[in-house]
């Protein structure tokens, strides 16, 4: 069976949820090899928890500095010892940027944003603000292909997790753009947006009072969420933003409280599983998508939902 | 500084998009326009020019014939002259090959200090366009700027990642993709309108470019799509309206008929 090398996405040795996702993935498609591009011990263990039958490790002493190109630049040369049967990578901004160069460097095509990814390799895209669903492949190449988060249910299955040092060679031409520096994202104690379960996101509507918004998600375990407009205004930093220019979700749940829905915020979470919607304006275009809509003031109805699934937890 | 915008031609998001027979977007029968997300890029080209006298900022864009609107959109805005690649054969191209053929079109804009495009497209949105123009042309990637300052050929960009916010500093020449926080795209004059009708646009083919029409094209794309499948709608879902505190728990309700809580 090929090799499927999958890119660990990770902060600081930090495996992300994601890459577990794309193990669980890769083993539908062959052979799961881990890449590890950092510095001190790869976390071995937690990859091969997930099926990695291989670790590569490439040392990012010399790289880490540098936006993108190195990676790509260590993944191709890569590509080209193990010749794999595919390459599955998150599908972050930084994800996107690695898969293109790659693409570019190994003649190879590329697919991103898949939604689900089954042997062929057959990807899955929803396009057009989701009203669309694409099945696609990539015909020329090695199938290079990224993959968002909540693609697929990670699955526990022990592998080999066999660590094996990959040294790449880097070009200066690589070390063009570089990092001159990084303020790793304080932790907000909730789930990051992308990878949540849950999603409770805020609008206009709020007024610029995410408090009730803030306790609901908390109630439930949920990540905070905010439309363009809430953004714009001030009331949370971009990081949060829902939509065509900020994150794309899917969760199993999206709460939309004071979203009027525009086509660019559906954009973003159109394909969540169950999406209810809280509005005081029973027009609001948000109330097409919800599986249950409350027509009424957000400041009313999320407090008194919160204090009901708090005094339903006991 | 030569400055080089990439701006695309793209069904309007708020019109019906739709697929073509051979499963490519119609962009043809849907009206379109100039990219949203490339005009921020637009506006960041003509910021930059503004602050170096004597800069010429080129609109550089592939598509069919309606395409055009968007390098006069550009121009309105206050880009200088345009380049148009027009050719039958491209239609279909893959990300790949669009990078190709844009990579070549901004070569024929002379040798580009600062190369700018959008975070992504409003259609395709895949956002790997910039890093792939970046490889193909040898440069420095500074992509996702929230930010942009520049003085004399050194750039420095902020960029909101996932897990961080970092602070990019290049030498130029270089690949610079902007978001839609670098702030608001200024809307043309009638002036500008007035002026623009007068700026050049070059029409030039894939030959023109030096690339043989059999390397693009839906044909030898790289990718294939397979089949699309327009979207069920969402079965009409339940609404209620809150009177007397009635919304939170029927919504309640709902949710732990779900499993939520």
């Amino acid at each position: 069976m090929a090799e499927i090398l999958v890119l660990v996405d990770h902060v600081d040795g930090n495996v992300r949820k994601t890459t577990n996702e794309l193990l669980t993935i890769a083993r539908r498609l062959g052979e799961p090899s881990a890449v590890y591009i950092g510095s001190g011990d790869a976390p071995a263990d937690a990859l091969k928890k997930f099926g990695a039958e291989k670790v590569y490790v490439v040392d990012d002493a010399d790289i880490k500095g540098y936006l993108v190109a190195p990676k790509a630049e260590a993944l191709a040369q890569l590509v080209e010892k193990t010749a794999p049967g595919a390459v599955l990578i998150s599908s972050s901004a930084e994800g996107k940027e690695i898969a293109g160069r790659l693409a570019i460097k190994t003649n190879s095509g590329v697919i991103t944003d898949a939604v689900d990814v089954q042997a062929g390799p057959v990807t899955t895209q929803s396009v057009f603000g989701g009203a669309y669903t694409v099945q696609a492949k990539v015909t020329q190449g090695t199938p290079i292909i990224t993959v968002k988060p909540n693609a697929a249910a990670p699955e526990e299955v022990a592998g080999a997790g066999a660590v094996e040092a990959f040294a790449a060679t880097i070009s200066d031409a690589a070390k063009g753009a570089q990092i001159v520096n990084s303020q790793p994202r304080q932790s907000t104690g909730r789930p990051e947006l992308t990878e949540a379960a849950i999603v409770v996101a805020g609008g206009r509507g709020t007024g610029g009072d995410f408090s009730a918004v803030d306790a609901l998600a908390d109630s439930l375990g949920a990540a905070v969420g905010a439309s363009r407009a809430a953004v714009d205004s001030g009331w949370k930093p971009h990081a949060f933003q829902v939509g065509q220019t900020g994150k794309t979700v899917s969760p199993q749940l999206y709460v939309a409280a004071g979203i009027s829905g525009a086509i660019q915020h559906r954009a973003g979470m159109q394909t969540s599983k169950t999406i209810v919607a809280i509005n005081k304006d029973e027009e609001a275009p948000i109330f097409e998508l919800v599986d249950f809509g409350v027509v009424g003031d957000l400041h009313t109805v999320l407090p008194a939902l919160t204090a009901e699934i708090t005094s339903r937890k006991g | 500084m030569n400055i080089v915008v990439c701006v695309k031609y793209v069904p309007d998001a708020t019109a019906d998009q739709r697929f073509e027979s051979d499963n490519t977007v119609d962009r043809v029968a849907v009206d379109g326009l100039l990219s949203e997300l490339d005009e921020y890029a637009v506006e960041q080209a003509l910021q930059i020019a503004e602050k170096n006298e004597g800069s010429e900022v080129t609109a550089v864009c592939i598509g069919p014939a309606q395409a055009e609107a968007a390098v006069r959109k550009a121009l309105q805005m206050g880009a200088d002259k345009g380049i148009h690649v027009l050719d039958d054969a491209i239609a279909g191209s893959d990300a790949v090959a669009t990078s190709l053929i844009l990579a070549e079109a901004v070569k024929k804009a002379g040798p580009a200090d600062i190369v700018v495009t959008g975070m992504a497209s409003t259609d395709g949105g895949m956002s790997v366009v910039p890093a792939m123009l970046a490889e193909r042309l040898g440069l420095p990637q500074v992509t996702f700027a929230s930010v942009v300052e520049t003085q004399g050929d050194q750039i420095r960009a902020k960029r909101d990642g996932d897990t961080a916010t970092e602070i990019i500093g290049a030498t130029l020449p270089v690949v610079l993709s902007v978001t839609d926080q670098t702030g608001e795209a200024r809307y043309p004059s009638f002036k500008g309108i007035m002026a623009a009708k007068k700026k050049p646009v070059e029409t030039v083919s894939l030959g023109d470019l030096g690339i043989d029409a059999g390397q693009v094209g839906l044909s030898v794309a790289w990718t294939a799509v397979e089949d699309t499948t327009a979207r069920p709608p969402r079965t009409a879902g339940e609404i209620v309206t809150d009177a007397d505190g009635s919304g939170a728990s029927a919504l309640a309700g709902f949710l732990a008929s779900k499993k939520f809580i």
